[in-house]
């Protein structure tokens, strides 16, 4: 189910920060940039390795479906606070995805699974986990395969919209449905 | 991807990761925090403690302002005002205690330091007791020069166990997590810091979420959850050199990992397809994976008892998220602990094993309290609407805990019995997560 592909832009990026650890000469990535740029505040002290990983900018729709698609503007599911409920106004939304996805069962989708900040992160891992699973089973009585859809639960960690207060929440309650292929 | 394509990418990943460590060593400070002190005991103890005595001041670092605001930080103490001061004595000897008696003052810490060579500085220290005139304690630190604030940490953890008889945790060290940027492009950092919040040293960086650090019981390791992979994985990290190793990337929900006391087996929460997020063990050398709840509730948040013996964990099996125990084992019958409260997750141990911290929920919002684990009781013990993630002071004395002020994450103490609290605010970028290390050796 899961999704091993390597970010093309991790490889760029290592290759550059390695590069620029040499002494090398300038790059235009600005996660590389950013790590040269910082001063060592205290040289003497005590030293330990840093790791970069990843320095994506976020997680698009790409692929079969363009954003100006016919299901390109309607990707994200929202939800009521504490509920993994899929409401009546995302009904169809769904049904379109699932009529796609069971007609080109050559495409797949990451069902990407969020909540709002409220409560402990890890428990919000499994509420938002619950969420992507509706719509995963939503999706299945469509006729999609299981082999068509991963889930990823980012629980309150990639919140859509930053604030504390229900205009934000209720942006952050949400699904993202994301076509891989 | 083909699945032999996909072994040599990862492969290359992990070889290059090493070099990025290598070429990194130079620490970089971010997220530097600041401590302010919000709150604390009505009546500390009054001391002086007289700025230390060297030929030059080795590194910049004023190890008398370390200690004091070690000291001051705790609550318990109230030191006096440097330009207050009446005489700079050095040694015990030079100490008039009547005069500094007459000053309001309990004690007086005088010192030196000394280099030893270049690369070797010693603190040495005097604590009088002005009340009686007594010499309480005359100690000294030997530290590598450049490690002086290390070494004023330890004197400051000698004076507080000396007078409260309670070992000092102020030479620790605190892992969190930093966020910068706006969404999507958020990044993610994972950081060590002094316990004072000072030496702030980036561990991992990543554009993707970074969430869940755990300490090993010897300090030497850090595991986390990491969606470098558009997925959750869970890695352990030897921070000192960056090696880092990838545990757990099971299909679906890998989160909250927890050492055992042992440094053996780490307790993490998987969820499989089907989504349903149970806790398991895993054996760090045969990967052996053991479950340990079997329930169509959330079960996560898993932490060990000192012991060993229990893992205590979040479920909401009952309805709402409470705390519950299980023996680490499979098939073991899970008995709730927590009761009372609306709403109890995300357990951490108290060190002496007699308690709990966790999130709890009360009108006002999410706090931070404590567990009696003999009633079963929850204390809320902070004031904020966002409260979460605490963890215990190695020496049990405090909690560190994450809230929100003003839109803005910030990390804060508060001592056990809540009258002494303090906030570490970041100077740039959001800050959460926080988890104290144990003592260093």
């Amino acid at each position: 189910m899961r999704e091993p592909q390597l970010n093309p832009r991790l490889l760029v990026m290592l290759v550059s920060v390695v590069l620029l650890g040499c002494g090398s000469n300038k790059s235009q990535d600005d996660a590389a940039a950013e790590q040269a740029a910082v001063p060592p505040t205290d040289p003497g002290a005590e030293s330990f390795g840093v790791a970069t990983v990843d320095a994506g900018q976020g997680t698009t729709g790409r692929g079969a479906l363009g954003p100006d698609g016919p299901l390109g503007s309607q990707r994200v599911i929202y939800f009521d606070y504490d509920s993994s409920d899929i409401r009546k106004e995302y009904a169809e939304v769904v049904a379109a995805h699932g009529k796609f996805l069971s007609s080109n069962v050559n495409v797949r989708v990451r069902l990407e699974g969020h909540g709002d900040e409220r409560g402990s992160r890890e428990y919000n891992i499994g509420l938002a986990e619950r969420r992507a699973q509706t719509v995963r089973r939503a999706l299945a009585l469509q006729g999609v395969q299981d082999s068509q859809v991963a889930t990823v639960s980012y629980g309150e960690e990639r919140p859509a919209a930053v604030g504390s207060d229900e205009n934000a929440y209720s942006k952050n309650r949400r699904v993202e449905i994301v076509y891989i292929n | 991807m083909h699945p032999a394509a996909m072994e040599t990418t990862k492969r290359m990943k992990l070889r290059l990761l090493a070099i990025v460590a290598m070429a990194a060593m130079a620490p970089l400070a971010s997220a530097q925090l600041r401590i302010d002190i919000t709150k604390g005991v009505t009546d500390p103890i009054p001391l002086a403690i007289v700025p230390f005595a060297s030929a030059a001041a080795p590194g910049g670092v004023d190890v008398a302002a370390v200690i004091q605001r070690d000291l001051d930080g705790s609550g318990r103490f109230r030191g006096m005002d440097r330009n207050a001061l009446p005489a700079r004595p050095t040694q015990a000897s030079e100490v008039d205690a009547a005069r500094w008696r007459s000053l309001g003052n309990d004690y007086v810490v005088v010192g030196r330091t000394v280099a030893r060579s270049p690369a070797e500085t010693t603190l040495a220290f005097d604590l009088v007791n002005v009340l009686n005139g007594q010499v309480l304690l005359t100690g000294t630190e030997n530290v590598p020069t450049n490690l002086l604030r290390q070494g004023a940490h330890r004197v400051a953890d000698r004076i507080y166990e000396k007078i409260t008889g309670v070992r000092g945790a102020f030479a620790t060290r605190i892992a969190y997590v930093s966020v910068d940027g706006q969404p999507p492009g958020q990044q993610y950092q994972l950081l060590i810091a002094d316990a004072d919040g000072e030496n702030a040293r980036i561990a991992l960086k990543s554009g993707q979420p970074l969430m869940s650090p755990a300490w090993s019981a010897d300090g030497q390791w850090l595991a986390y959850v990491s969606f470098e992979g558009r997925a959750s994985a869970i890695y352990v990290q030897r921070w000192r050199t960056g090696e880092r190793r990838q545990v757990s990337a099971r299909a679906g929900v890998n989160g909250a990992p927890s050492f055992s006391p042992d440094g053996k087996r780490l307790a993490l929460t998987l969820s499989g397809n089907t989504g349903n997020l149970d806790v398991y063990v895993l054996d760090l050398a045969t990967q052996a994976l053991t479950r340990i709840t079997e329930d169509p509730a959330i079960d996560t948040e898993a932490a060990w008892s000192p012991d060993g013996q229990t893992l205590y964990f979040t479920s909401d099996r009952g309805g709402g998220p409470q705390v519950y125990a299980a023996e680490p084992r499979a098939g073991s019958r899970a008995r709730r602990i927590t009761f009372g409260a609306n709403y109890a997750a995300r357990p951490r141990v108290a060190p002496d094993g007699k308690s709990l911290a966790v999130v709890t929920q009360d009108a006002g919002g999410f706090k931070v309290g404590v567990v009696d684990l003999a009633s079963g009781q929850v204390t809320s013990l902070s004031r904020g609407t966002l409260d979460e993630s605490p963890s215990f002071a190695p020496n049990g004395a405090a909690l560190i805990y994450a809230g929100r002020e003003r839109g803005q994450g910030m990390l804060a103490t508060v001592s056990v019995d809540g009258l002494v609290t303090q906030r570490l605010k970041a100077d740039q970028g959001e800050v959460r997560e926080p988890v104290w290390g144990p003592f260093a050796n």
